[in-house]
């Protein structure tokens, strides 16, 4: 910390300042902007002094790669360049955080899980790159609305996943993001996911912190490996003892650099309580029925529970801003009084419903939904529909028309 | 979280968890960890020296961040582990043998390391189990490096391990030091000083 330190007051090229970031992001004077969540990343990025960002600006499903090619020409990010794919992209980046460099990507849907394999590297050669993800339909026949089924597989890469649920998340978690994942004790990779289209294409409110103030640029020589040492693991991968031998003191080393990934990400706890105040926001905990949702579901459920109270049930949300780490013992609590849990999600399979049972005791209290996928719309009436379902109360049905 | 789980010395298992998994957390500016349990920096300044003058063979590692004058700083912090180790070799008597052992990098040492010269963290139990070192220091190693040794000799080995960290610290090392700077190698050497004659050598 004491090199970041020694640059605040500093200014850059462009004239901002390098500022103390909790003064930065907690104290500093906000201007209220109209933007669409892409030209709220374009922003976050110009205050985030990043050295290089890739791109592979094909996906439709968010501007925010070719924005941030705009602020390199006008000479906010160090080196901006287009990768050959999603796959070379995610491998550049690589190659720029094993050089020391802060690096900012964006990617979604069919591009994220092409580029797959390389995030568990990321996470395990310890690289702090922020990966924004748009998350959009993943599998056949294709689509370009929101579908956040991509998000269950990032959950297992050893990466921290954040899931924003407004604009004003992605603005704020952006820049917080950086210091988070570039703590050495914890120096990993973020996701920072929204519910594509909703969150990107649509306007909103955003309250925006001072342009001629950035971050402090980042400090390499606090990485918890050494930058791109080419004779070290995990740079120099294939000849070493990991892949070739099999011992046991092999074994061990593999296995215990994995363990090291993932006390990494149980560390981020932390330093990610004390910048978002917390891993989950809470309302109402105290009701029978509590929502447990994460990003655009959140606001849905939201106006699901102000529908149902004007019918004079009460319900509770929880909203799950961190993925990984996974705040196991914050929802526990959150939920200890509740007779039924509702998880409504944006995808097929339930992957929050999934982990929530896996975390609460008598779990028969989860219910997986409503569920929409494919891009479908969730609206605040079918959750409020699948509340009153649990509760045994009629609930009428929203698209039939019945005979 | 709150765990019964505490970093002792080993061996402890086929395959140790991390400490962090178990609920272990990493002490704040001012603080240093004892087998997982936060404590006052004194006190586990004290606690190290205690380790180090009760080992048969107490050995400090230096690591590649103070082996190569890179900076003013890391060759500060390399004479104040000469000295830390210089005043360990004069405090403990003629049954104990002080060492002090690199890591020069990382690199897994194959065909066969020698362990008399140097320790590596793919396989540090090889020089531990060779020069049975039963109480060891930690400094100058990189932090992901510095964990994955740690947790192979808690596995392999029962060797009380110490961690001088420059950052943030280590809780998969028994005992744990954070913002490690020269003078604070320098405190624990007067630790030592002072304790000196007060700890019984092993048996």
């Amino acid at each position: 910390m004491a090199a970041q330190a020694s640059f605040i007051g500093q200014k850059n090229k462009k004239e901002q300042v390098y500022t103390d970031p909790w003064h930065m992001m907690n104290e500093a004077a906000r201007t209220p902007s109209f933007f669409t969540g892409s030209e709220v990343i374009k922003e976050a990025v110009r205050r985030a002094s990043c050295d290089i960002m890739v791109a592979y600006p094909i996906t439709p499903q968010s501007e925010a790669a070719a924005l941030c090619g705009e602020l390199f020409a006008e000479g906010y990010i160090g080196d901006y360049f287009r990768g050959e794919s999603e796959f070379a992209v995610m491998s550049q980046c690589a190659g720029a955080a094993f050089g020391g460099a802060r690096v900012f990507t964006t990617t979604a849907g069919p591009g994220t899980m092409r580029a797959m394999e390389n995030f568990p590297m990321w996470a395990g050669a310890r690289l702090p790159i922020q990966m924004i993800v748009t998350c959009r339909g993943i599998n056949s026949p294709l689509s370009i609305q929101p579908d956040t089924l991509e998000i269950a597989y990032l959950m297992q890469t050893g990466m921290l996943v954040w899931h924003a649920e407004t604009a004003q998340d992605f603005y704020d978690w952006i820049l917080k993001g950086y210091m988070v994942s570039e703590e050495p004790d914890v120096h990993l990779p973020l996701a920072l996911c929204c519910d594509g289209f909703f969150v990107t294409h649509t306007k909103d409110m955003v309250d925006l912190t001072p342009v001629d103030m950035c971050l402090p640029p980042y400090d390499p020589y606090r990485s918890p490996v050494p930058c791109m040492d080419m004779e070290c693991p995990p740079v120099r991968m294939m000849r070493d003892p990991f892949v070739m031998k099999s011992n046991y003191i092999s074994y061990a080393t593999h296995a215990s650099w994995q363990q090291e990934v993932w006390a990494a990400v149980e560390r981020s706890r932390k330093h990610t309580i004390r910048w978002m105040d917390g891993l989950i926001d809470t309302e109402n905990a105290d009701a029978d029925v509590i929502v447990v949702a994460s990003g655009t579901a959140v606001s849905q459920s939201r106006e699901a529970i102000a529908i149902l109270e004007d019918e004079g049930i009460q319900v509770g949300l929880v909203k799950v801003k961190t993925l990984r780490p996974w705040p196991g013992e914050e929802i526990r609590e959150a939920t200890k009084h509740a007779k039924h849990i509702i998880v409504p999600e944006f995808n097929v399979i339930g992957w929050l419903a999934r982990e929530v049972r896996s975390t609460v005791q008598n779990n028969e209290r989860v219910h997986a939904g409503p569920h929409v996928c494919g891009g479908m719309t969730m609206p605040p009436e079918i959750i409020a529909a699948e509340i009153k379902t649990v509760l045994g109360v009629k609930a009428p049905s929203l698209a039939g028309r019945g005979g | 979280m709150t765990t019964s789980y505490r970093v002792m010395p080993g061996p402890e298992h086929f395959l140790p968890p991390s400490a962090a998994s178990m609920g272990i957390r990493l002490p704040d500016p001012g603080q240093g960890s004892i087998h997982g349990t936060i404590v006052t920096e004194e006190e586990a300044m004290e606690q190290a020296a205690r380790q180090l003058l009760s080992a048969k063979v107490p050995t400090i590692f230096p690591g590649p961040l103070v082996l190569w004058a890179w900076n003013e700083k890391a060759a500060k912090k390399a004479k104040a582990i000469r000295y830390l180790y210089e005043t360990i070799k004069e405090s403990v008597d003629s049954s104990q043998h002080a060492m002090l052992i690199p890591m020069p990098d990382y690199r897994p040492k194959y065909p066969k390391i020698n362990p008399e010269i140097e320790i590596n963290p793919n396989h540090p139990n090889l020089t531990i189990w060779h020069n049975k070192i039963d109480a060891c220091i930690f400094v100058g190693v990189h932090c992901h490096q510095a964990n994955l040794s740690l947790k192979i000799i808690r596995g392999g080995t029962n060797c009380y391990t110490i961690a001088m960290c420059a950052q943030a610290g280590h809780e998969d090392a028994m005992l744990s030091i954070r913002d490690t700077t020269a003078d604070k190698l320098i405190r624990l050497a007067e630790w030592v000083k002072k304790l000196k004659g007060s700890v019984p050598p092993p048996v």
